[in-house]
């Protein structure tokens, strides 16, 4: 597909989110930006699971941090000005996008995926939070970097105008964002404030959360919670609870293991910055929990494909997450005194 | 996970993309590699999905028996529930309880009839007559 206005480079990425900020920054001048850079100093990485919430019927659990943190707080670190914002009027929030994309700015818009033309329709839930980048626009066509795709894509713009005003919880309400035009690539320095902020504001979020249900607690809570569920809430309620944590923790965008891989990554891209060799080991227990997320994931699909189905499973199960928790305490208790000693 | 590692079994989303995943190599760098898709969140998926299908059977039975209005089944088809079709269309909840009983339903302007039909993409009269 050949742009118009601008030169602007697709970027496939693990997460819509991190790949958006990750190519928006780029294309505006910060090349030292990849995708685990912003997810570690966006702070992405988290887990809860919110009591007495329902989401499609299952258990609201998130891997990541809330939707639009990851670039704000990756911006802000990288004293990039950011600007948001959202709609009531349809026709406004077309024709700005229109005055931008035709000046050559490649922006961001939040989208709802249930009317995502060029999604599989195995995946078009009425999930509101999806994050694409809007480059170019030829007749009715608008050029879409969507970073789950391996290319460009185009919507028209009746399709267009429909996501961006996508309706249910977290309605898009049209918003789109962008960080400023010619931004100055940051210093080193810079760079190492930035993940130092990150990895601090991360071990916040993961061990000093208050209530048992997010960070690593929220994590054995989750644990507690599935060895109940086959008594309470019978076996195929309990195997749709299952399914519904392993897509939240594999699907579309955790880059693997509930995001666990692309912080392992981010600790090893921070280590030409912080200088500190210890960062390999942090990174290597952040691998192998990934990696326990996944085995867990196993074992979970035994269950709901109706292979596994006694308590000993359900049990099985439980003591993974709870063994999981124990694990990533540790990491980021020890990530948290790392941190600490950086100078 | 190690690249070799990489599931590449049948997904919905490797029809259209490869999915970025971050794996290590043997001495445990990080780089990313692409999978085709995971059979275990495959299952996960159809587990949704049959969830779905259940409700919209359910639905179709409720309507068949008069127990509910057709705007129940349309409903459970494009996977709403009542928070989100009272934001698209701007109905109260309780105003769309009525509506997804029998009696409400029957009560319905031509207007209304039509926002409906045009939400979930159908003609009025297929919204009237979802099954025949």
């Amino acid at each position: 597909m050949e742009l118009q206005h601008t030169n602007f480079k697709h970027l496939q990425a693990a997460h819509c989110e991190n790949g958006v900020t990750t190519a928006l920054l780029r294309h505006y001048g910060i090349t030292k930006i990849t995708e685990p850079l912003a997810f570690g100093m966006g702070s992405g990485l988290f887990y809860i699971q919110l009591p007495f919430m329902k989401v499609n019927g299952g258990p609201a659990i998130s891997f990541r941090t809330m939707p639009g943190l990851i670039f704000k707080r990756t911006c802000t670190a990288l004293g990039v000005p950011v600007t948001r914002k959202k709609f009531s009027s349809h026709e406004k929030a077309m024709q700005e996008l229109d005055e931008r994309i035709l000046a050559g700015k490649p922006t961001a818009c939040q989208v709802g995926v249930f009317y995502l033309t060029y999604f599989p329709k195995e995946y078009r839930f009425h999930f509101n939070a999806h994050n694409l980048i809007v480059v170019d626009k030829k007749g009715d066509d608008y050029y879409i970097s969507d970073p789950i795709m391996e290319g460009l894509v185009t919507m028209t713009s009746y399709e267009l105008e429909r996501v961006r005003f996508a309706k249910g919880a977290f309605a898009p309400r049209g918003q789109l964002y962008y960080p400023g035009d010619h931004l100055q690539e940051p210093s080193d320095e810079q760079m190492k404030l930035g993940i130092i902020k990150g990895i601090k504001r991360n071990c916040r979020d993961m061990l000093h959360i208050p209530g048992s249900f997010g960070g690593v607690s929220g994590i054995a809570y989750t644990g507690r919670k599935i060895k109940k569920w086959k008594t309470k809430l019978g076996d195929e309620k309990a195997r749709s609870y299952l399914a519904q944590l392993v897509r939240m923790q594999e699907e579309i965008g955790t880059g693997g293991g509930g995001f666990r891989f692309i912080y392992g990554a981010f600790l090893q891209q921070a280590h030409p910055y912080l200088k500190v060799d210890e960062l390999f080991e942090r990174s290597k227990q952040f691998t192998a929990t990934g990696d326990k997320w996944r085995d867990a994931a196993i074992q979970a699909s035994g269950i709901y494909k109706g292979r596994l189905n006694t308590q000993a499973d359900y049990n099985d199960m439980g003591d993974r997450l709870i063994e999981i928790s124990a694990l990533e305490k540790q990491a980021f208790q020890q990530l948290k005194t790392l941190i600490g000693k950086v100078k | 996970m190690k690249k070799e590692e990489i599931p590449q079994d049948n997904g919905a989303l490797g029809k259209i993309a490869k999915e970025v995943t971050y794996v290590v190599d043997e001495n445990g760098n990080y780089s990313t590699g692409q999978s085709t898709g995971w059979e275990v969140k495959t299952e996960a998926l159809n587990v949704a999905w049959h969830d779905v299908e259940a409700k919209i059977e359910a639905a179709k039975q409720k309507v068949l028996h008069g127990e509910a209005s057709p705007l129940l089944y349309f409903m459970e088809k494009k996977i709403m529930d009542l928070n989100i079709l009272a934001s698209y269309t701007g109905y109260w909840k309780w105003t769309i309880k009525k509506h997804l009983k029998p009696s409400g339903f029957q009560k319905l302007s031509a207007d209304k009839l039509k926002k409906y039909a045009e939400l979930f993409e159908i003609s009025v009269e297929e919204l009237k007559n979802p099954f025949s």
